[in-house]
């Protein structure tokens, strides 16, 4: 699914400073039977936002409005567990495009690259300067800046790059996706299958 | 050049390197479910393109289908639409289909090994993270996200930068008592849930090389909760023994052919991985967890660790305890249990059930247990039913369910309920995965069997015959 182009957010940010926060957490299996991608932002850490009743813990960081912005901070080993590409949908359609985190789980760095949300991966001690900003000023704005592949904070100056291999790379900057690709190289993929087995 | 057993098969499935990038890897077999498959399917409709290669596509539903009354419609207007998109999904495109009440039906994981499908060397995808399960069979398998099924139904391949190369060896005898899954929990306890994120291991060592099969399963099965993208164990006589004359496993001169492939799966001497770690098998017994990863999981005769003594923040630890409602120190023997789930991709074959049995029989089930025993697929069902273990489950006061994942996940109605304390052989026992509020210890089926006639958790060694020490 084609996504909107990735290049320089500038943005205030959501801190959650948990460590191994996991795709069950971000979406709740119950939430998964939908067989569309539509509305996933509404249960985006369901059983952390809202009470059973449904009404909303007002300790948890996206009931409090104090925070806001398009980058979501986490904790280290961030979107470990279950594969579930829903979760990276539900931070996405909830309207982050960038994710911070001093660690990654595999699968969900990819999907969020796969779907147009940028997973940002820091040292352990630009995350700290990170949340550290935040919780000194909430407005406080971040740069995430794809091209230099660096992320600053503004009013601090601190900054630090990132890794991203060149072809996502360019596939964020241009809203592409992986099957566009696929479907180029189609003969080479007809000639490699003959030689293999069922 | 040495190689391992990863770069053999990964390498001879790259149809092209891509430059400062992912390579694009081709998938022998893909399996679909129910629950990640839609949207994918949506994709490529819209996109008007068609699935590739049909033969080399699976569908089964497992995720969201219910474990009793399979034969009535399905109650819920979700789960049930989901699962007729699948259908006609598989219908529109050709894809085979083993839906709910059809008799090869069961978790896809548990049913790809028993119909041939999996197989030693191929590559195996399917939008679910315990596709590593399949890499007992010394196949390539892992988990991929909706995006990529969309890719391989449209290409049969994927885009994937190739991982780094881990072998973890267990070398040495297992204690008296102690099975597969404490093994892989022992593992993970030791590396925390992101120790192989970024690997791909291979498992090596007397201990895997004399499991079974089922066994093997469950340990590569689990390789995805220390962060590893899969695991994978060379193929040998067993594998080989376990593949043959399967509805699916080729025959004639296609097996001479395929076997003079399979016979070259093995690591070569010498062959160098990023990350080597080597355990000592005595040092395992029978684990359980008690915190909300698999990480966090101890001896079940130890008590539960001080803050001090865990990697990682003390804030998360102290919030996870809290949860669990547990402080540090405690003992989990003699822990009050109110479920017990017997089932899923990591327990849900014969050989649990069979573990399982051998504690209940001739026992009751404890009156403040609810126990849900779920078979992998109906082919489990049925073998549970040959070998008689329906009958044991029967006296001791059980009920067998209708397969699938259920308290796996908990997107049917098998949910426990919130606060309620689960002892379950699934994987997974992160905040509310079986059920929103539910507690869960993962643990084998042998410590499962004795929390379940015990009604709390319980040493299953004392409950066991052949206390020979060896
Ligand atoms: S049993 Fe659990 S882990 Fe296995 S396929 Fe089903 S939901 Fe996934």
């Amino acid at each position: 699914m084609a996504y909107d182009k990735f290049e320089i957010l500038t943005s205030t940010a959501v801190p959650l400073p948990i460590e191994n926060v996991d795709t069950d957490q971000i979406i709740p299996a119950r939430f998964l039977k939908a067989t569309e991608r539509k509305g996933f932002g509404d249960n985006l850490f369901r059983d952390w936002r809202y009470n059973n009743d449904e009404t909303p813990k007002s300790d948890f960081v996206l009931n409090d409005a104090t925070y806001s912005g398009k980058i979501l901070v986490g904790g280290r080993n961030f979107g470990s567990g279950s594969s579930r590409e829903h979760a990276a949908w539900a931070v996405y359609d909830y309207g982050f495009r960038c994710v911070i985190s001093s660690f990654f789980a595999d699968i969900f760095k990819g999907n969020c690259l796969n779907i147009g949300v940028l997973p940002v991966q820091v040292s352990a001690e630009f995350a700290e300067k990170v949340f550290t900003a935040i919780e000194k000023d909430p407005k406080t704005e971040i740069e995430v800046n794809l091209p230099n592949q660096t992320v600053t904070i503004l009013a601090t100056g601190d900054q630090e790059s990132f890794d991203i291999n060149g072809y996502k790379k360019e596939n964020m900057l241009n809203g592409f996706d992986d099957i566009d690709y696929l479907v180029n190289v189609k003969e080479n993929i007809v000639e490699f299958a003959k030689n293999t087995p069922l | 050049m040495k190689k391992t057993l990863f770069d053999k098969v990964w390498d001879s499935h790259v149809v092209k390197h891509v430059e400062d990038g992912p390579d694009v890897l081709f998938i022998d077999r893909h399996l679909v479910h129910e629950v990640t498959s839609p949207v994918a399917f949506l994709g490529i409709k819209n996109r008007g393109i068609s699935v590739l290669y049909p033969e080399r596509t699976f569908a089964t539903a497992d995720h969201n289908t219910p474990t009793i009354n399979q034969h009535l419609p399905v109650e819920d207007p979700l789960s049930a639409n989901q699962l007729k998109a699948l259908e006609e999904n598989a219908k529109a495109y050709g894809i085979s289909h083993w839906g709910l009440g059809h008799q090869k039906n069961g978790i896809v994981h548990v049913v790809g090994p028993e119909y041939g499908i999996t197989q030693p060397g191929a590559t195996i995808v399917c939008g679910d993270s315990h596709t590593s399960t399949h890499g007992a069979f010394g196949a390539i398998a892992f988990g991929i996200g909706t995006s990529e099924v969309e890719m391989v139904l449209a290409s049969q391949c994927i885009m994937q930068p190739k991982p780094k190369k881990m072998r973890i060896n267990v070398t040495g005898k297992l204690n008296f008592g102690v099975t597969p899954k404490d093994v892989a929990l022992y593992i993970i306890s030791k590396l925390t849930t992101s120790g192989a994120t970024g690997y791909f291991v291979e498992y090596a060592g007397d201990v895997f090389e004399n499991m079974t099969m089922e066994g093997r399963m469950t340990v590569c099965n689990l390789s995805i909760e220390m962060g590893a993208r899969g695991g994978m164990i060379a193929p040998d006589e067993k594998t080989f023994e376990y593949v043959k004359g399967r509805e699916f496993t080729p025959t004639g001169a296609a097996w001479d052919k395929a076997m003079t492939y399979w016979e070259t799966l093995h690591t070569d001497e010498g062959a160098i991985f990023d990350k080597e770690l080597t355990f000592d098998a005595a040092d395992i017994e029978p684990m359980i967890t008690y915190g909300t990863n698999p990480g966090m999981g101890i001896g079940i005769s130890k008590s539960i660790p001080q803050a001090e003594q865990v990697e990682g923040g003390v804030s998360t630890y102290k919030k996870s305890l809290g949860y669990m409602s547990f402080s540090e120190g405690d003992n989990m023997i003699g822990k009050p249990i109110d479920f017990v789930f017997i089932g899923s991709c990591t327990n849900g074959r014969i050989e649990d059930f069979r573990a399982f049995t051998s504690i209940i029989k001739g026992r009751q089930k404890a009156p403040n247990v609810t126990a849900w025993l779920v078979p992998g697929s109906h082919k489990v069902e049925a073998a549970i039913k040959d070998e008689g273990l329906l009958d044991i489950i029967h006296e001791a006061g059980f009920v067998l369910r209708e397969p699938g994942c259920s308290a796996c996940l908990a997107m049917n109605d098998d949910k426990v309920p919130a606060g309620k304390l689960a002892v379950s052989t699934s994987n997974r026992n992160f905040e509310g995965r079986q059920g929103p509020g539910s507690r869960t210890l993962l643990a084998s089926p042998l410590v499962a069997a004795a929390a379940a006639v015990t009604g709390k958790v319980t040493d299953p060694r004392e409950l066991m015959e052949n206390v020979v020490a060896g």
